[in-house]
C-alpha cells in the first residue's frame, strides 16, 4: 500500500494521461464508451424488460412509439417493436452481443497477427515469405468481402441445424481471420528491427532459446503499436459484425446484435415504425464514432513524431 | 518500363492462380454437389453416374486442372439453388452492378475533388469545418444505415424516389440498361448516393491532405514569388501533383466499390451480382460463391495492374528510380 499512491501519481502525471486530460474529444469518447460498456455488461439488471422472456411480452403493447411521441407509453422509453419487445432493452442486450463479437474477434486477430508477425520477422526466410504473400493477397481485397467469404465457407462446413447456435463463433472467426494482417505486418516490421539489437545478441549468447527470446525479449518491445491497431480495429470489427448481421449472415433474430436489430427494423420501415430501426442505428454509430475518435487520439498520443 | 509491365502481369497471374485454387478448394470440400444437383429420390446408381459425369472420381490434380481450364473459359458449372449455369446468372446481373458502380464512382469523384480543393484552399471557412465533421461522421456511420436513412427520408416520408429495384430497364440484347428510362434513372439515384458517400468523403479528405502538402512545397513558393496569379498557381501547378495519388487511391477504391455494392444492393434489392452473392452465401450455393470470387478478383487484379502502370506513366520520378534497379 505504501507505494501505491506514488504509483498512481506517476500514472496521473505521465505523458499519456496528460495528453488525455488535455484532449476534450478523447475524454468525452472515453466516457461515452465507458457508459456503453457498463450498460452492456449490466444489461440484465439495467434493462426494463427481458426481451427474450416471452412471459414478459404483452402483445397489446406492440408497435408503441417512443415515450415522448403521441401514443407512447412511459414504460417503453424508446417504443416497442412488432412483437412488443422494448426497443431500449433490445438495444442493451444487442450491444452485449455486438461488443462480445467485437472484442473476441479483435483478440483473435491480435493474438494471431502478433504470433505470425513475430515468427515471420524473427525467423525470416521461407516462413516469412509465405506469410507475407498471404498477407498481400488478403490486403488486396476489401475486408468485408474476405469476411463474407470466410463466413460463407464456415457456415457451409456446418450442418444447417447447428448454424444458429454457432453464429457467434462463426462471426468471431470470420472477422478475426480477416483482420490479423495489419498486426502481423506491424509486428514483423518492428521485430526485424529489434532482432538485430545488442540485447538480443546477448540473450542468444547466454543460450536462450529462439521461442524464449521471441516471447520474453522481443514481444514486450513490439506491443506498443498493437494497442493502437487494436483500438481502431474494435470499431471496424463492430461495424463488420453489424454489416454481416444486417446482410442476414450474422447473428440470428433469436439472439440479435445491433446489426440484426437494424435488419429486423428495416423490414418494417414502410409501416412507419421508424423507431425500431433508427435507435439501434444511432447507438451503433455513436459506439463506432467514439471508438474511432479514441483510436485517433491514441495514435497521435503514442506517436512521438507528432508531439 | 517493359520489364516492369511483365513483372506486374506475372504477379497478377499468380494472385489469380491463388484465388482460383481457393475457389477449387471450396468446390471440392464444401457441400456435396451430388445431393445438391440431384432430386431427393435419386438412386445409388444415379449418384454414381452423376459422380462419373462430374468427374469427381478422377485424381484431385486432374480435377484441379479441369477446373482451372473451365474457369478460364468462364464455365463454373450449375448453380445449386436455381439449376442454371452460373455464368448465365452472373452475365445477367453484371450490367446492374456495373451501372451502379460507375455512377457512384463518377459521383464520388465529381463531388469529392472540388470539395477537397475547396477545404484545402479555405481551411478556416465554416463550410470546410462543417465538411470535416461530416466526413468524420461519414466514416463512422455504417453504409447500410445511411441507405436506410435515405429510404426513410426520400421514399417513406417524402415519397419522392423508389426504394427498391432498378425500375424499367431497356434490354440491348447483351446488356440491360436503366439509363434510358425515367424510372430507371430515378431508381438509380438513392443507391448511387449511398454507395458514393463513403468514397466521396475519402476522396475529399485525401485531396485536402495532398493539396495542403503540395501547397507547402518549394516550387509553389517560388511560383508565388514570381507573381504568378493564385488561380493559376492552385489549379495549374498544385492540382496536377495533387491528383496523382488521388488517381491511385481512386483506382483501388473502384474495386472496393464493387465489394461495397453487396451492401447497397441488399439494402435496395438491386438485382446485381452482389445481391446474387449474398443469396448464394445464405444458401451455401458454392458454385455461385466461387464464381463471384473469381470474377471480382479478376476485376480487382486488372484494375490494380492498370493503376500501377498509369502511376508509372504519370509520375516520372518512379520511372527514374526503377530503371537502374530492374533494367539490368
Amino acid at each position: 500500500m505504501s507505494n501505491f499512491m506514488p504509483m498512481l501519481y506517476a500514472f496521473w502525471d505521465s505523458d499519456i494521461t496528460y495528453s488525455f486530460r488535455k484532449s476534450r474529444v478523447a475524454v468525452i469518447s472515453a466516457l461515452v464508451l465507458l457508459a456503453i460498456f457498463l450498460t452492456a455488461i449490466f444489461a440484465p439488471s439495467l434493462a426494463p424488460q427481458d426481451p427474450f422472456n416471452i412471459a414478459e411480452l404483452d402483445l397489446f403493447d406492440s408497435e408503441l412509439p417512443p415515450a415522448w411521441v403521441e401514443g407512447g407509453s412511459a414504460a417503453y422509453l424508446l417504443g416497442t417493436d412488432t412483437q412488443a419487445r422494448d426497443v431500449l432493452s433490445s438495444i442493451m442486450y444487442g450491444m452485449r452481443i455486438s461488443l462480445l463479437v467485437g472484442f473476441a474477434s479483435v483478440i483473435l486477430a491480435a493474438v494471431m497477427g502478433v504470433a505470425l508477425g513475430l515468427l515471420g520477422g524473427f525467423l525470416g526466410g521461407i516462413v516469412d515469405a509465405v506469410l507475407m504473400r498471404i498477407a498481400d493477397v488478403l490486403l488486396s481485397f476489401p475486408p468485408i468481402l474476405v469476411a463474407l467469404l470466410i463466413n460463407g465457407v464456415l457456415r457451409s462446413a456446418l450442418p444447417s441445424s447447428a448454424q444458429a447456435e454457432s453464429a457467434l463463433i462463426v462471426l468471431i472467426l470470420s472477422i478475426g481471420l480477416t483482420n490479423w494482417v495489419q498486426y502481423a505486418r506491424t509486428v514483423r516490421g518492428s521485430t526485424m528491427v529489434e532482432r538485430r539489437k545488442e540485447y538480443i545478441e546477448a540473450a542468444r549468447t547466454l543460450g536462450t532459446g529462439k521461442l524464449a527470446i521471441m516471447i520474453k525479449h522481443i514481444l514486450p518491445n513490439v506491443l506498443g503499436p498493437v494497442l493502437v491497431i487494436a483500438t481502431i480495429n474494435l470499431g471496424m470489427a463492430v461495424l463488420t459484425e453489424a454489416t454481416l448481421s444486417f446482410l442476414g449472415v450474422g447473428m440470428p433474430p433469436t439472439q440479435p446484435s445491433l446489426g440484426t436489430l437494424i435488419q429486423i427494423g428495416n423490414e418494417f420501415l414502410f409501416s412507419g415504425i421508424w423507431w425500431v430501426v433508427v435507435f439501434p442505428a444511432a447507438v451503433l454509430a455513436i459506439l463506432v464514432l467514439a471508438v474511432n475518435l479514441l483510436g485517433d487520439w491514441l495514435r497521435d498520443a503514442l506517436n512521438p513524431k507528432l508531439r | 518500363m517493359f520489364a516492369f509491365l511483365i513483372r506486374r502481369i506475372i504477379q497478377a497471374a499468380l494472385v489469380m492462380l491463388v484465388v482460383a485454387s481457393i475457389a477449387f478448394l471450396m468446390f471440392r470440400f464444401l457441400g456435396d454437389p451430388i445431393s445438391n444437383l440431384l432430386p431427393e429420390d435419386a438412386t445409388v446408381q444415379d449418384r454414381a453416374e452423376m459422380r462419373e459425369k462430374l468427374g469427381l472420381n478422377d485424381p484431385v490434380l486432374v480435377q484441379y486442372g479441369r477446373f482451372i481450364a473451365d474457369a478460364a473459359q468462364g464455365d463454373f458449372g450449375q448453380s445449386y439453388r436455381n439449376n442454371r449455369p452460373v455464368s448465365d446468372l452472373l452475365a445477367e446481373r453484371f450490367p446492374a452492378t456495373a451501372e451502379l458502380v460507375l455512377v457512384a464512382a463518377g459521383l464520388a469523384l465529381a463531388l469529392g475533388v472540388p470539395l477537397g480543393i475547396y477545404t484545402a484552399l479555405n481551411p478556416r471557412g465554416w463550410l470546410s469545418q462543417g465538411l470535416q465533421v461530416i466526413s468524420l461522421l461519414g466514416i463512422s456511420v455504417p453504409t447500410f444505415v445511411t441507405g436506410i436513412l435515405l429510404i426513410l427520408v426520400f421514399s417513406v416520408t417524402l415519397g419522392l424516389l423508389p426504394s427498391f429495384g432498378r425500375g424499367t430497364v431497356v434490354d440491348l440484347g447483351w446488356w440491360t440498361t436503366g439509363f434510358l428510362t425515367p424510372s430507371g434513372l430515378k431508381a438509380l439515384i438513392l443507391p448511387a448516393i449511398m454507395l458514393a458517400l463513403f468514397q466521396m468523403t475519402l476522396i475529399m479528405r485525401l485531396v485536402r491532405a495532398e493539396m495542403l502538402e503540395v501547397l507547402r512545397a518549394d516550387y509553389i513558393k517560388f511560383a508565388k514569388a514570381r507573381g504568378i496569379p493564385n488561380r493559376m498557381l492552385h489549379f495549374k501547378y498544385a492540382l496536377k501533383n495533387t491528383l496523382i495519388p488521388v488517381m491511385t487511391i481512386f483506382g483501388l477504391q473502384l474495386g472496393g466499390l464493387i465489394a461495397f455494392a453487396i451492401i447497397t444492393e441488399t439494402v435496395f434489392q438491386w438485382p446485381g451480382m452482389g445481391f446474387l452473392f449474398i443469396q448464394a452465401v445464405n444458401f451455401t450455393d458454392v458454385p455461385v460463391m466461387a464464381a463471384y470470387l473469381v470474377l471480382v478478383s479478376f476485376i480487382f487484379v486488372v484494375i490494380n495492374t492498370l493503376v500501377d502502370l498509369l502511376y508509372n506513366v504519370a509520375d516520372p520520378r518512379l520511372r527514374a528510380e526503377r530503371t537502374p534497379a530492374h533494367g539490368v
